[in-house]
């Protein structure tokens, strides 16, 4: 215990330090960004952002992944904030750390496994869609200098890591602001700065309880918000911790997961934070710059903290051209592009899957409801793709005996070929149906076969099913009716 | 099959670890398994703090990350299995008749946990090769085996001989009762001139202690000498091993408390690291 302890914190000290540095410099323009996108001050954001990855580096079960305020939770809270305030939200997030430790305690992280690749990445670019889309507003009925500045920007950020030696050790982002900062003081620029979006945190974040009535009514309405913030969360931490796991060649501990995010948003919540989860750009960013410790997310959380507090005053110089310019970055950088390459050679369903994950998001504003229509539209295609492991073949043997052998998958989506697979037209004495090699899944394979028997029984033949197997004999011995004495036909009797 | 598990690693105490193996192979006529954990290097250091993260990033930083950790690993592999391949021979050159080799990937404490069961005994040098150069630093590892593993743990310096005669530390305690019990139990010591040694001053209940302990080798047939010491116990029991030309000390590990342990470190984690011959914990 104490030596994965020590390993998780200290075993890349160098590596965790410099990734940590690095992570905060991009966390602030995204924690401010978010906030505005949730219509609450960039204090709050940054608060969040400080809160989740320290209590997080001790909480979680993925060490490496970077956690603080996301723009997949800001675009869920940004009704609530407008129609019942702040002190709702903070009352909201606490509620969706108890849901997410609630979740964490009953394994709720081992449901992932029902959320395909397809879905994953439908989620993954949806939400690299929304945090370009939120750029938006910043970006229409501005000046030419706002455009320039972002294009500017964006040309710094990726054109500086070119430079020899330096641009490799400093991070791009922070040159980014830097520049376009000074070039807007310098030119004397009247274009928005993160200032004007509301108040920067000039103390450090004190613990209060939300002001809300505890009251019924006050849970009926943070509670959808609470649900939809937590199953958000929870989707984003487990499916980047996946992806850290690959990275990183690692295992992480899933529902530890859950219960630490749950734990960090309860703290935030307690000190005037948003919500937040994983971030998919972030974690990626970390482990690009040697990140793999709980430290590196740890150090991060506390930088950030160190300097929002004591250079606010230049913070809220900071033009939102900058930030756009980061926000898009990293939209660009969350975004899967080998996805789009793989739409041609992935089978057409799970091209569909996931590209219906990414309009339902769009659409929506909301991951929950992608994620929800992604993995049922894979279950159905799932469905449809083992109905078709199964064949029933007929051999006749002498004195009106026939012989059906039914092979592969019986259950609600093969149920009806399963009937048709039979002729009840033949008159027939005996017949004699091999299930040996089949599997009958749910209460409507077992009516089928329910129906098949009691219907050659009518004909007037005698009818034997031999070789189910256990599994199959558990769910007909519960549900079927042909093999029951008193059987006669309840099932067509109306007929 | 229990097995006798001997760790190899590179280490200046390969050679030691193998021969330790042979010598408690024959003693206990068990197999003797040479085991290589292939451990995760730590991260490299980045060579790109840039923060950016572009078209395509996550996709070409696995591949940069895979290509990387394929290097490092094959080579790892091929280093590990002369390690192993030297290591049989030495330890068949011994007397050792059944030798199997392992590579397993993953951290040593996890390996022997996940290989637990099936051992009769692990073999571990005091240093791996990360601590050659300090003299008595204790490896990485070895705090943490001991404390996982439930099974006897040898430690070995970087040279051994087979033990000619050997001493137990006894101090009265549960642990240090229960190590001799296993020791009288257990071919492995049997017909080696033992010591009972203990530090004093001896209250009346120790003493009666030792006088139990005494009757219960002479019952297992050994031959016993019983010693008390005096003053600070490490040094007195090098002392007394330097005297009487001991070559392998008993002692029950961790007697006390894990959080005592943890904020006051212990005899056990002392004499680790302080002494002169091999050491045999038992738990």
């Amino acid at each position: 215990m104490l030596d994965t302890l020590k390993q998780d914190w200290l075993g890349n000290v160098r590596g965790d330090l410099l990734a940590g540095l690095v992570v905060a410099l991009a966390l602030i323009p995204e924690a401010i960004a978010f906030s505005i996108i949730a219509g609450v001050d960039p204090k709050v954001g940054l608060y969040a952002s400080f809160c989740i990855a320290v209590v997080i580096a001790f909480t979680g079960g993925r060490p490496g992944m970077i956690s603080a305020a996301t723009g997949a939770m800001a675009l869920l809270m940004i009704t609530l904030v407008k129609e019942h305030g702040l002190e709702y939200l903070l009352a909201a997030t606490v509620l969706t750390g108890v849901l997410q430790i609630l979740a964490g305690y009953l394994k709720l992280g081992s449901l992932m496994r029902f959320v395909s690749r397809s879905v994953v990445t439908g989620f993954v670019n949806a939400l690299a869609i929304l945090i370009f889309m939120a750029q938006l507003p910043e970006l229409t009925g501005v000046t030419w200098h706002v455009y320039a500045m972002t294009a500017g920007g964006l040309g710094i950020i990726y054109g500086f890591p070119w430079l020899p030696v330096v641009g490799r050790l400093i991070p791009s982002p922070l040159v980014c602001i830097l520049a376009l900062t000074a070039v807007a003081l310098l030119l004397g620029l009247d274009i928005r700065t993160v200032g004007d979006m509301g108040d920067l945190p000039d103390t450090l974040p004190v613990f209060l309880w939300p002001d809300v009535p505890l009251t019924l009514e006050t849970l009926s309405i943070i509670f959808p918000y609470a649900a939809a913030l937590a199953v958000v969360g929870l989707l984003e931490s487990m499916m980047t911790a996946t992806i850290i796991d690959d990275l990183t060649d690692t295992e992480s501990d899933k529902n530890r997961e859950c219960k630490g995010q749950g734990i960090a948003n309860i703290g935030s919540g307690l000190l005037g934070g948003m919500a937040g989860c994983a971030m998919i750009g972030q974690s990626v960013i970390n482990v690009k710059s040697g990140g793999r410790g709980r430290l590196s997310c740890f150090t991060a959380g506390l930088l950030l903290l160190i300097m929002v507090v004591f250079l606010d005053d230049w913070i809220s110089q900071i033009p939102m051209a900058a930030l756009v310019a980061v926000m898009i970055m990293v939209s660009i950088g969350t975004f899967s592009w080998d996805s789009l390459r793989n739409l041609k050679s992935h089978p057409l369903s799970s091209s569909i899957v996931m590209v219906s994950t990414v309009v339902v998001v769009v659409s929506t504003h909301n991951l929950a409801l992608g994620v929800l229509v992604g993995v049922l539209l894979a279950a159905l295609f799932f469905a449809n793709k083992i109905s078709r492991f199964m064949l029933i073949q007929s051999a006749d043997e002498s004195d009106g005996h026939r012989i059906y052998t039914v092979f592969g998958q019986v259950f609600f989506a093969t149920a009806d070929g399963f009937i048709a697979g039979f002729d009840f037209k033949e008159a027939l004495e005996r017949v004699t149906i091999d299930v040996t090699g089949a599997h009958f899944w749910d209460i409507t394979s077992v009516s089928a076969l329910d129906k098949v028997v009691i219907k050659f029984r009518r004909e007037g033949a005698d009818v034997e099913v031999i070789g189910m197997n256990t599994a199959s004999a558990t769910i007909v011995d519960r549900f079927g009716v042909h093999d029951k004495p008193d059987a006669s036909d309840p099932l067509l009797g109306g007929h | 099959m229990h097995t006798i598990i001997a760790c190899i690693d590179g280490s200046a105490s390969t050679g030691a670890i193998s021969l330790a193996g042979a010598w408690a192979s024959q003693r206990l006529e068990q197999p003797l398994t040479l085991l290589h954990a292939l451990e995760k290097p730590p991260a490299p250091p980045a060579a790109d703090l840039s923060g950016t993260i572009g078209l395509g990033s996550r996709e070409q930083l696995l591949e940069e990350l895979t290509a990387l950790d394929e290097r490092r690993e094959k080579v790892a592999l091929e280093h590990g299995k002369h390690l192993l391949q030297a290591a049989e021979t030495t330890a068949r050159e011994a007397g050792a008749a059944n030798v199997t080799q392992r590579q397993r990937h993953g951290d040593l404490v996890g390996t022997l946990a996940d290989l637990e069961a099936d051992t009769r005994l692990v073999i571990l040098g005091r240093q791996g090769e990360d601590h050659a150069a300090e003299a008595h630093a204790i490896g990485s590892h070895l705090e943490s085996i001991v404390r996982r593993i439930h099974r006897p743990i040898l430690v070995t310096l970087q040279a051994f001989r087979p033990p000619r005669s050997f001493m137990i530390a006894f101090d009265g305690s549960a642990t240090a009762q229960k190590a001799l019990n296993s020791v009288a139990g257990s071919p492995l010591l049997a017909g080696l001139p033992c010591h009972l040694v203990s530090v004093g001053p001896l209250s009346e209940e120790q003493q009666r202690q030792v006088t139990r302990a005494h009757t219960a080798l002479m019952e297992a047939d050994f031959q016993v000498t019983v010693a008390t010491l005096e003053g600070e116990v490490q040094g007195a029991l090098n002392r007394y091993h330097r005297e009487q030309q001991v070559d392998l000390m008993v002692m029950g590990a961790w007697g006390h408390s894990r959080i005592r342990q943890f904020f006051v470190g212990s005899n056990t984690t002392r004499m680790l690291s302080q002494a002169e011959m091999t050491l045999l914990l038992l738990r």
